[in-house]
């Protein structure tokens, strides 16, 4: 059963309160500033004449988990998709390949660590909704559970479709998120990426990194085979050659 | 040269021209050394949240890797496909391959955030990222080929048995060294299949593993002619023109399936309006294919080119450099774009770079003068390794 969030620009009226409860919440130091960096994790802006917020959106497949070569990104079974620091070895692999740029590193520290949007995941354990949805004073981004939001979303869309764009954002996107999005404004005014797969990204990659045990063996096996059959050629030249030498002593074949 | 004339040498230490440059680019190196790891990697470098891998990722690790790529293919030739004529440049190539390794490892201390916990690869397991097989790739293929070149330097010492040991291993070792460069040079290309949405359609294709792994054969076949060719200046040796016209040939087999594996690619994401267009991408990807691949291919595909030596060091170095601009566009170019912004490296980047650079081929030149490592040298004192 996962959890995740709702936000609906249509409501949102760029308070920033969540921003702030956030930095609170999650002890980050200083002002909440204009981008999403490793201090500030999700921020508001105007765009196409509607509030959006940037946040890690909480694939159900996430790109960052596969790409981690030492799974310090790992999604929950309540949805989060949280971050060991103390795994880390500062790759960046993850803020590479984010769908979404959600990642962000600490650029100016000499220990440096990744900051992203976590969902709040010690209070979600301990069933209470995350910092930013407490904190909204027009509940334009609500917890719950993510096949409720999903309900809620359509049940919005669909009574008033003059008000909504008729597309659940993070249904689909990079396989489905747990962060979902309804708007009046079309989504690429948001400055959202729109033209994600349904697919994964991290299929990309499994297919063919699953193949390479197979292509281990195979490739060893055939590799051996040809130092096989080239050594055995020289071994036979080098035999009859012998043959030759001893059949005319002294003389050349 | 053996270890009880090493202090005597030492003493007659006298830096000529490239001795006393190296050392001019030692001291801007140790400084950005010290601020990179006082004051973090915004400090030096250009990187940001939009360019989380620049140069030292771009051209010191994917390029270091590809141009290691010779060791393995002459290894292959040699000791696979029994091609024994080759022999003679196996070692300086071997210890290229090892330098070169050595290199990325050097510029990953530099560029990992944490470079301490480089180690959390062998402990931490995540068989689903393309950076574990990476890292995985680096370590094991590393002691390959320290494997590999190990019985240049027991011969050194004098070490006989370790010889034997490694001698007796040797067919199991270049296959596993083998396995692994086919792995490791098309696992570079794989890291890059996870941004099917950022990566420029010019770059990106599902066959980016296959990419990397024939372009590194050409352009590390490249890289052992232009290697022979230097080497041959500083040490002044003569060129093997006789093995390195073969190679050549070779080359423009790999180069010339690269290049048909790029346009197919290309025709695949439809994006030949790109190239048309003339825009920022299809500039650059005309400068690689060109340099990398048209011109190479072009010049040593005709014998009385392949058998001139300016011609073929020149078509070498054009492969490599070619190599060097394609693995950037695929790093950097090909992703500006999807970033919105252009990133170019800052000095404290290119610092680092060149002096890693600096510090291998001098690592080579005490090689060459320590161990036997060219033919005429190795002939004299033991049959090859």
């Amino acid at each position: 059963m996962t959890v995740g969030l709702l936000f609906d620009t249509t409501r949102c009226i760029g308070c920033g309160a969540c921003a702030s409860a956030c930095k609170e919440q999650n002890h980050l130091p200083g002002p909440v500033e204009a981008v999403n960096t490793a201090y500030t994790w999700t921020t508001v802006h105007e765009r196409g004449g509607a509030y959006v917020r940037t946040l890690c959106m909480h694939c159900l497949v996430p790109t960052c988990v596969s790409v981690c070569p030492v799974g310090a990104l790992r999604k929950t079974p309540e949805g989060p998709v949280v971050y060991d620091s103390a795994k880390c070895i500062g790759c960046r692999y993850c803020i590479q390949a984010c769908p979404f740029d959600v990642p962000k590193y600490q650029w100016d520290r000499p220990v440096p660590v990744v900051g992203k949007c976590i969902l709040c995941s010690e209070r979600v354990k301990a069933g209470r909704p995350t910092a930013c949805a407490e904190a909204c004073p027009v509940e334009a981004t609500v917890f719950g559970r993510r096949e409720d939001l999903l309900w809620e979303a359509r049940n919005r869309i669909r009574k008033e479709p003059a008000k909504y764009v008729n597309h659940v954002y993070g249904l689909q996107e990079t396989g489905g998120t747990s962060v979902l999005m309804v708007s009046g404004v079309p989504f690429e005014r948001l400055g959202l990426q729109t033209s994600l797969p349904s697919e994964p990204p991290a299929m990309q990659t499994w297919q063919v990194l699953s193949k390479i045990p197979d292509f281990v063996g195979v490739w060893a096996v055939f590799l051996y085979g040809i130092h096989w059959i080239t050594a055995r050629r020289e071994t036979v030249a080098r035999v009859e050659q012998a043959g030759r030498n001893a059949r005319h002593p002294g003389g050349r074949a | 040269m053996n270890p009880s004339t090493l202090l005597l040498q030492a003493r007659r230490f006298r830096p000529g021209f490239w001795t006393s440059m190296f050392l001019l680019l030692m001291v801007p190196f140790l400084g950005v050394t010290v601020l990179r790891f006082s004051r973090g990697l915004g400090s030096v470098t250009h990187l940001s949240d939009a360019f989380p891998w620049g140069l030292w990722i771009g051209f010191d690790l994917i390029c270091g890797v590809g141009l290691a790529a010779g060791a393995f293919t002459l290894t292959a030739i040699v000791h696979l496909f029994n091609i024994k004529r080759f022999e003679p440049i196996l070692r300086p190539t071997v210890l290229t391959g090892f330098l070169g390794y050595a290199f990325v490892i050097l510029a990953l201390m530099y560029d990992l955030g944490q470079p301490w916990r480089i180690w959390h690869a062998i402990i931490y397991w995540n068989p689903h990222s393309v950076m574990f097989e990476v890292a995985w790739c680096v370590m094991l293929y590393t002691t390959v080929l320290a494997l590999e070149f190990s019985p240049v330097v027991f011969e050194w010492l004098g070490w006989h048995a370790p010889i034997k040991a490694i001698h007796a291993l040797y067919t199991p070792l270049v296959i596993l060294g083998v396995v692994l460069s086919t792995l490791h040079q098309s696992s570079l290309g794989s890291l890059y299949l996870i941004v099917p949405t950022k990566l420029h359609p010019l770059w990106y294709s599902p066959l980016l593993p296959l990419h990397f792994f024939t372009s590194a054969i050409g352009a590390g076949i490249g890289m052992v002619i232009l290697e022979s060719y230097l080497s041959g200046r500083a040490f002044r040796r003569h060129l093997e023109m006789d093995l390195l016209e073969p190679l050549a040939r070779g080359m423009v087999v790999a180069l010339g399936i690269y290049g048909l594996l790029r346009l197919e690619g290309i025709h695949r994401n439809g994006a030949f309006h790109s190239i048309l267009a003339f825009g920022y991408e299809g500039r650059m990807f005309l400068l690689e294919f060109v340099l990398g691949v048209i011109l190479p291919v072009a010049l040593m595909a005709v014998p009385r080119l392949r058998q001139s030596k300016d011609w073929l060091v020149g078509s070498a170095f054009l492969a490599v450099l070619g190599f060097v601009v394609n693995r950037l566009n695929v790093s950097i170019t090909g992703l500006e774009r999807a970033a919105g912004g252009h990133y170019i490296p800052s000095a404290g980047e290119v610092v680092i770079s060149l002096g890693l650079v600096a510090l291998g081929m001098a690592v080579f030149a005490l090689c060459v003068r320590f161990f036997s490592i060219f033919p005429e040298e190795a002939r004299a004192s033991s049959p090859g390794v």
